[in-house]
């Protein structure tokens, strides 16, 4: 019950402080979790960002293989899923309510000159930052020239052609299975 | 509040749910924010693109995951709390579960499953979705020598310099809002 109480404060805690997003608490997350409530090791927690990475999903999702982690010290298996499901609430349900009421307060402001300056003066700044992003992304990704290589063509395929991106992701992803990648 | 707005079908909340569950079982291997842009205003046109960006920017200040808060910016804009609820939930119930079965394998044989080179892969294109839609939306709003500017410093600040998003945010915001702050003679 404990560990419970323990990762509902943790991560209530952690949602409302995860400014500039999810990623800014990761710090915070594993110094806590692994130093401090020895939940997993210091390489779990590695492999664990990597597996919330990679999967489908915002990566915050980190926290419900914390959760999990936590849990299935206590009581197993099971003991692990409602941790993993009990920390993703605590994570998600705080940030989302203060953006719901932004958001409502936000739908108000329809004719506001703030409202009108953000929409036109924020939209080059997130674009710019988008493309910080992919920077980001493909070097923490430890990316050779054959990866930037089908970075290049699926960028042409997308821009040029209408076809499914999903198709082109499973194949990258087939050619990385094979070990092309 | 929608039945104010005629323009807007009104959408159901099985809708906006399968549509973030579409979304967020897309970005196996990353590239979230493209998905969420492909599909929120391309194919199913619920936002403008200015509209949907300075969004994204805005959930990125607030606390919270961005692509957690821009399903709520999104879901709240179409059916108020309950299209928060369902999109919420959408984003995240099928991810979770996904992700519990996987820390389950991790776990419990203490590797993961042989995806890794997968993933790798996966990625790769998940870069090339992210970097389409800085083309696409870029074709759409850098138009002029100041937005080039402001996408520029915001990239190289924050991509190659790697300052902290709050201070590249702290410096450019305020200037952006300056500059697309509607003048007076725009009036009446």
């Amino acid at each position: 019950m404990k560990t419970y109480l323990s990762l509902l404060s943790l991560f209530g805690g952690l949602s409302l402080l995860s400014i500039g997003g999810g990623n800014t608490v990761l710090p915070e997350m594993h110094l806590r979790a692994v130093s401090g409530y020895h939940w997993l090791t210091d390489s779990q927690f590695a492999d664990i960002f990597s597996i919330s990475q990679a999967a489908p999903g915002p990566s915050i999702l980190i926290v419900s293989l914390v959760g999990y982690a936590a849990g299935v010290k206590v009581a197993g298996v099971l003991g692990g899923l409602a941790g993993g499901v009990l920390a993703t609430v605590a994570m998600i349900v705080p940030a989302a309510t203060m953006m719901y009421l932004v958001t409502v307060s936000w739908q108000r402001a329809q004719k506001s000159k703030l409202r009108h300056a953000v929409e036109k003066g924020f939209a080059p700044l997130t674009v710019g930052l988008i493309l910080a992003t992919s920077l980001v992304m493909s070097r923490a990704a430890d990316h050779d020239w054959r990866a930037y290589l089908i970075t290049a063509v699926a960028t042409v395929i997308f821009v040029r052609t209408g076809v499914n991106p999903l198709i082109v992701v499973a194949a990258a992803a087939f050619l990385g299975y094979l070990g092309f990648i | 509040m929608s039945e104010q707005t005629p323009s807007a079908s009104r959408v159901s909340l099985a809708e906006i749910a399968l549509t973030f569950n579409h979304i967020a079982l897309a970005s196996f291997g990353g590239g979230l924010s493209a998905w969420s842009r492909e599909v929120v205003v391309e194919r199913r046109k619920w936002m403008g693109e200015e509209q949907f960006l300075s969004a994204m920017t805005m959930c990125r200040i607030m606390p919270g995951a961005t692509q957690v808060n821009l399903s709520v910016f999104v879901g709240a804009s179409m059916r108020g709390l309950a299209g928060a609820v369902a999109a919420i939930l959408g984003l995240c119930l099928v991810p979770v579960a996904i992700i519990l079965t996987l820390g389950f394998l991790y776990f419990t044989f203490k590797e993961v499953p042989a995806v890794k080179g997968a993933l790798h892969g996966a990625s790769a294109a998940a870069v090339a979705l992210t970097v389409t839609m800085v083309i696409k939306t870029g074709k759409k709003c850098l138009t002029g020598v100041i937005p080039v500017a402001f996408f520029g410093a915001a990239f190289v600040l924050n991509g190659v310099l790697r300052w902290p998003l709050l201070v590249v945010l702290g410096i450019l915001a305020p200037l952006a809002l300056i500059w697309a702050w509607p003048r007076e003679r725009a009036k009446g």
